[in-house]
């Protein structure tokens, strides 16, 4: 359904770019749920923010590459554009469901105008779809909230119209930013359910992005780690934790509070994410790798094709079947 | 809302018995005694005591303040010492021409402040905003009286367009008389919208760094009508608020203004009545357009927390 | 001041090059204010009855008025007046406004009557509270200085009020902390330092409004005595002769828009630059 190739994003001078994302491939299936997973700093938002059309002007540009959706090049297309083509159709929602809604305008209203755009509706008919869609995220007093101001919802119920305003674009793809971190943690499970359930039942692709390998675990199908604006490791879920081949990813899994019950202190990887432009050669986890050689500072490492779908961007991985 | 709309009210109208009592002492801090400023040099011992007595001035001063402002509540400012009238009518007079004035001038400034503003920060960056800003600071840098006579050295002396001065009634001469304002409401409305367009253009920017505006992209309605539904129409609660503000400011430059023209308004009323010594009608006009501008505050304050439906629940 | 200060202060001007031509044109103002007697090729005074209402030309380059006198070493004589107004009205407003505005700000319960006193005042237009104070104190250049910094003494109040407040909450800890060292030592501490570029900026704009008041009372005839060269005065003499001599309304009023247009150029420069905590006490004033 969304296939991205080698996308760069870049920001500063022309004669002088920063990349802060590189070189980002990935594809997405039918129905898939795609958790794409870094630090913050890393890429990530920039890399959905690109894929949607919606990087932020003046600011990071797309430098190269290729995002195709459903077989059309949509790369340099903004929201708007894509859907005067055409061609297929891609939402989202963001991380602070708190400052995401027009705070003087009614939910009903930001919810119709989206149902005006893709379905052609006007007038009351876009209201009777903007109820059912309100009805499909699960919004008790469907009717009675259309008319309701966003201050007047709950952070998880803004969140639950963010996702039916996505869903008024009947998305063939939803892209979700960090949608649940703003959220109390119960709050976060029903939400997670929600969003697993529409995908089964819309057979909607989803690009979920997080920090946090937790919710990985529950909702995705594939994953793609992603450290300092480059992809480097990609397996399906039960491969990743299982036998993580990029010293990166195994760091993340020894963070993770339920592998370590019990622990008086929490493992952390040593050293800082890196800055955008600061590593120029080599790998660029290098500094922080437990594992690392001369080489790894000064060549580019090798993206080694490990098994079915299985990639890491490294040149001394982990053995395989090594217990985590 | 409505308890806030209450107390917001009897806040101002704790202000305004402040400034009451501000214009009231107006009179008594004029170097000399009032009553030689009244009858002038002239005046026989006789006369004084009389004017003294009928004046209240030989009562205490408190009492003095309370039969003024009891008379002001009842619409009495006293009597003009140049026009031999009572204030409240020579001021009535000159209201036409000000109101006149002050709403065209309204007009002009929405109308050229709000549009030009937004596609200043649609097209933020490019020398389109420059040029458009650059020229937005040059107005509010300018005397408003040189923009006033230079349109007048155009328009009424050079082209022979527009008349140059003076305003007969439109209810004598119809609302043609109105060509009489077009080029005094234009010299108001300079600096005016000026300001308006330079504060449009800045919260439209604010508001289109804020994350709603994302989602609105996110949804593929064309850029135009995100400007229109989310960005315009949220920054224009901060331009509402600015009215006020701007209401203060169209006050003073019309003093100006209108002296330039020679309209015959309130505002020239002034600068006459200062070189005429005619006191109780400078006190009679800075307390109407003092109660004129609290109440405008008052209303515009409410408006924008009416058209903020956030406010309701705090 | 070390080489880092000046740097942080120069930066908004390097980053902006149309605030640095603003600034340059500032300071082309204080030379012609401080050498006037030897920039001006004419004295400014001197009456000439034979070239009366004078075109610009090569003897005088911006003409001459209905006395003969020489307009452009009038208008370099006149930016003297202006920057004794602009100066003296930046000082009134900061000499009565951080005292007030600070001192309110740490006292709550006594400064609260006071900010709503300021507020009162603020309930009048500026213009028409510097007519009263002029009807009161009588036309003369000190009190057009008066007039016009009464209007502003009660913005700047206002901004010195908020900018003390927050920084009171900020240093609140710190404050409570190190009771025994008091409130003189907060203010002087932390709090006027923090004041310094915010006023700045407020400086650069109640500098450039002031220049504009000045003019419409010497207009009006009720600020500096007519004989005084100033811009304003220039302008209300030369409306009886817009049509035949309309250089004598084109560079006195080109100065004033000159000054008042750099200086709102340097402020608004400075205020770009202000740390964003600061820098909403300025919005609405334009």
């Amino acid at each position: 359904m969304l296939s991205v190739r080698d996308l760069t994003v870049s920001i500063g001078s022309d004669a002088a770019p920063v990349d802060i994302v590189s070189g980002v491939s990935f594809d997405i299936g039918k129905g898939e749920i795609l958790g794409l997973v870094g630090e913050s700093g890393c890429g990530k938002s920039m890399t959905s923010l690109a894929v949607m059309g919606l990087l932020p002007q003046p600011g990071p540009r797309i430098r190269g590459g290729r995002i195709e959706l459903v077989g059309a090049d949509v790369t340099t297309l903004q929201p708007w554009q894509r859907v005067e083509a055409g061609h297929g159709r891609i939402a989202m929602i963001f991380q602070e469901p708190m400052t995401s809604l027009n705070p003087v305008r009614r939910i009903g209203d930001q919810i119709a105008e989206a149902v005006r755009v893709h379905d052609g509706l006007s007038g009351a008919a876009a209201w009777t779809r903007a109820r059912e869609l309100l009805e499909q995220v699960r919004i008790p007093d469907a009717a009675l909230q259309l008319s309701a101001y966003p201050h007047q919802l709950s952070g998880g119920q803004r969140q639950r119209i963010m996702i039916a305003i996505a869903l008024a674009c009947r998305p063939q793809v939803l892209i979700a930013d960090e949608p649940t971190t703003a959220l109390d943690v119960t709050i976060q499970i029903q939400i997670l359910g929600l969003l697993r359930d529409l995908c089964n039942r819309l057979d909607m692709s989803i690009l979920f992005i997080t920090h946090d390998m937790g919710v990985i675990a529950q909702l995705a199908d594939r994953v793609a780690v992603m450290y300092g604006g480059r992809i480097v490791e990609t397996a399906d879920v039960a491969t990743l934790f299982g036998e993580p081949r990029h010293h990166y990813t195994r760091g993340l899994m020894d963070c993770m509070p339920v592998r370590n019950l019990g622990a008086r202190r929490l493992p952390t990887i040593a050293g800082q994410a890196p800055r955008p432009g600061t590593i120029r050669t080599g790998c660029v986890f290098a500094p922080r790798c437990v594992a690392a050689q001369d080489v790894c500072r000064t060549a580019t490492p090798p993206r080694l094709a490990l098994g079915e779908g299985h990639e890491a961007l490294c040149a001394f991985p982990l053995d395989a079947g090594r217990p985590s | 809302m409505w308890s806030y709309a209450l107390k917001r009210a009897g806040a101002t109208l704790v202000t305004l018995w402040a400034a009451s009592v501000i214009i009231f002492a107006f009179i008594h801090l004029i170097p000399g005694d009032p009553i030689y400023v009244l009858l002038g040099d002239t005046a026989t011992p006789d006369q004084i005591d009389r004017l003294r007595h009928e004046l209240g001035l030989d009562e205490p001063i408190v009492v003095q303040y309370l039969q003024w402002a009891g008379h002001a509540l009842r619409g009495d400012l006293g009597q003009s010492i140049f026009f031999q009238a009572p204030v409240t009518r020579v001021i009535a007079d000159g209201a036409e021409t000000s109101i006149l004035l002050a709403t065209m001038t309204m007009v002009w400034v929405v109308l050229i402040g709000v549009p030009i503003g937004t596609i200043a920060a649609v097209r933020h960056g490019t020398w389109l905003d420059q040029g458009l800003s650059g020229v937005a600071m040059f107005f509010a840098s300018v005397p408003t009286f040189w923009v006033g006579l230079y349109l007048i050295l155009i328009f009424a002396a050079t082209l022979g367009w527009l008349p140059s001065s003076g305003y007969p009634s439109i209810f004598e001469g119809g609302s043609g008389n109105l060509r009489y304002l077009l080029l005094p409401s234009l010299t108001l409305a300079a600096p005016n919208a000026a300001l308006i367009l330079r504060l449009t253009r800045a919260s439209m920017l604010d508001v289109s760094r804020e994350d709603y505006v994302r989602t609105a992209r996110a949804k593929g309605i064309r850029p135009w009508q995100v400007v229109r539904r989310h960005i315009l129409r949220n920054a224009l609660l901060t331009v509402v608020s600015a009215f006020g503000f701007t209401f203060a400011a169209l006050m003073s430059e019309a003093v100006v203004t209108e002296t330039v023209f020679a309209l015959p308004g309130i505002g020239r009323l002034v600068v006459q009545s200062i070189l005429r010594r005619d006191y109780p009608v400078i006190q009679g006009i800075i307390l109407v357009i003092v109660v004129l501008y609290l109440f405008i505050n008052l209303i515009v304050d409410l408006a924008y927390r009416f058209l903020d439906p956030r406010v309701e629940l705090q | 001041m070390s080489r880092d200060g000046i740097t942080m202060w120069l930066t908004p001007f390097l980053a902006r090059p149309i605030a640095l031509i603003g600034l340059c044109v500032l300071l082309a103002m204080v030379i012609a204010a401080a050498f006037a007697p030897w920039l001006a090729p004419y004295d400014p005074y001197a009456i000439h009855p034979v070239s009366r209402l004078m075109p610009p030309d090569a003897v005088h380059w911006f003409g001459t008025d209905q006395f003969g006198r020489d307009t452009l070493s009038r208008a370099i004589y006149s930016a003297r007046m202006a920057l004794l107004i602009g100066a003296g009205v930046v000082l009134f407003a900061l000499i009565t406004g951080i005292p007030i505005g600070v001192f309110s700000a740490l006292f709550p319960r006594l400064g609260h009557v006071l900010m709503r006193m300021v507020d009162v005042l603020m309930a009048f237009p500026s213009l028409l509270l510097a007519l009263g104070l002029i009807v009161i104190l009588g036309p003369s250049v000190a009190n057009s200085i008066i007039a016009i910094g009464a209007g502003y003494m009660t913005t700047t109040t206002r901004i010195i009020y908020g900018l003390a407040l927050r920084l009171r909450a900020e240093t609140y800890v710190e404050a409570s902390r190190s009771m025994g060292s008091g409130t003189g030592w907060l203010v002087v501490k932390h709090i006027l330092p923090n004041l310094i570029s915010p006023l700045l900026v407020q400086a650069s704009f109640v500098f450039a409004f002031a220049q504009l008041g000045a003019a419409s009372l010497d207009f009006l005839g009720l600020g500096a005595p007519p004989d005084i060269p100033s811009w304003g005065n220039m302008l209300a003499e030369s409306r009886t002769f817009i049509t035949r001599a309309p250089w004598l309304l084109f560079f006195p009023g080109m100065m004033i828009v000159l000054t008042a247009f750099s200086l709102n150029l340097v402020g608004d420069a400075l205020r770009d630059r202000l740390d964003p905590r600061f820098r909403d006490v300025f919005s609405g004033e334009g």
